[in-house]
């Protein structure tokens, strides 16, 4: 699924979810909900420092996977994922744990149009059963 | 006596969900950021403690950026 779609499809599943954009390491936008592409710029970099700074309060090996940041008239979501990033604002007093799934999903689904096959090791193959067994 | 001890449990009971629902209602909420790590710790920062300040400010400007 490509970014266009996936962004779409979380701004029509997540009704709380009012902008959405998907950024890079560098802040560099790779697909907004937003139509103003300043608009999507300055809610990436603003974004990528609330992660930055998050990250700076921590000096454990541990690093950030997610940020939830609650104001009095709205929320901010950002969540990693290796390199990528998505960003959200919602409505005030949303669904915490329901915005986080919606947007990692959005992460995951849009991964496969920049990442084809790196995020998901190969399982290891189950040996077959031998036929002593069942019989045993 | 015993229906004396029960009515004043449900009294009881009473005035302390209508104080949880009332303080839920109107109490004023903080703003306020929470970060998760991916050794599954998570960190809340109120408005106020000295952490809150720059994640807050930087959740201020990506609201704006957002709505503007």
């Amino acid at each position: 699924m490509d970014v266009a779609q996936a962004l779409a499809d979380l701004t029509e599943i997540s009704t709380q979810i009012e902008a959405a954009v998907l950024f890079d390491a560098d802040g560099a936008v790779e697909g907004s909900t937003l139509s103003d592409e300043r608009a999507a710029a300055g809610l990436a970099t603003a974004a990528a420092q609330l992660l930055d700074r998050a990250e700076a309060l921590r000096s454990a090996e541990s690093s950030v996977t997610q940020v939830e940041a609650a104001l009095g008239d709205g929320a901010v979501f950002v969540v990693r994922d290796g390199a990528r990033r998505i960003a959200a604002t919602t409505v005030a007093n949303p669904t915490v744990g329901l915005v986080f799934y919606d947007l990692k999903s959005c992460l995951r689904d849009s991964a496969g149009s920049v990442q084809p096959e790196e995020s998901q090791p190969e399982k290891p193959k189950r040996a077959p059963r031998r036929k002593a067994d069942d019989e045993a | 006596m015993k229906r004396r001890v029960l009515a004043l449990l449900g009294f009881a009971t009473g005035i302390f969900a209508g104080s949880v629902v009332f303080r839920r209602q109107f109490g004023k909420r903080r703003d306020r950021v929470e970060v998760y790590f991916d050794d599954g710790g998570m960190i809340s920062y109120v408005d106020g403690a000295p952490e809150a300040g720059t994640l807050l400010d930087a959740a201020r400007d990506a609201l704006q950026a957002a709505r503007r």
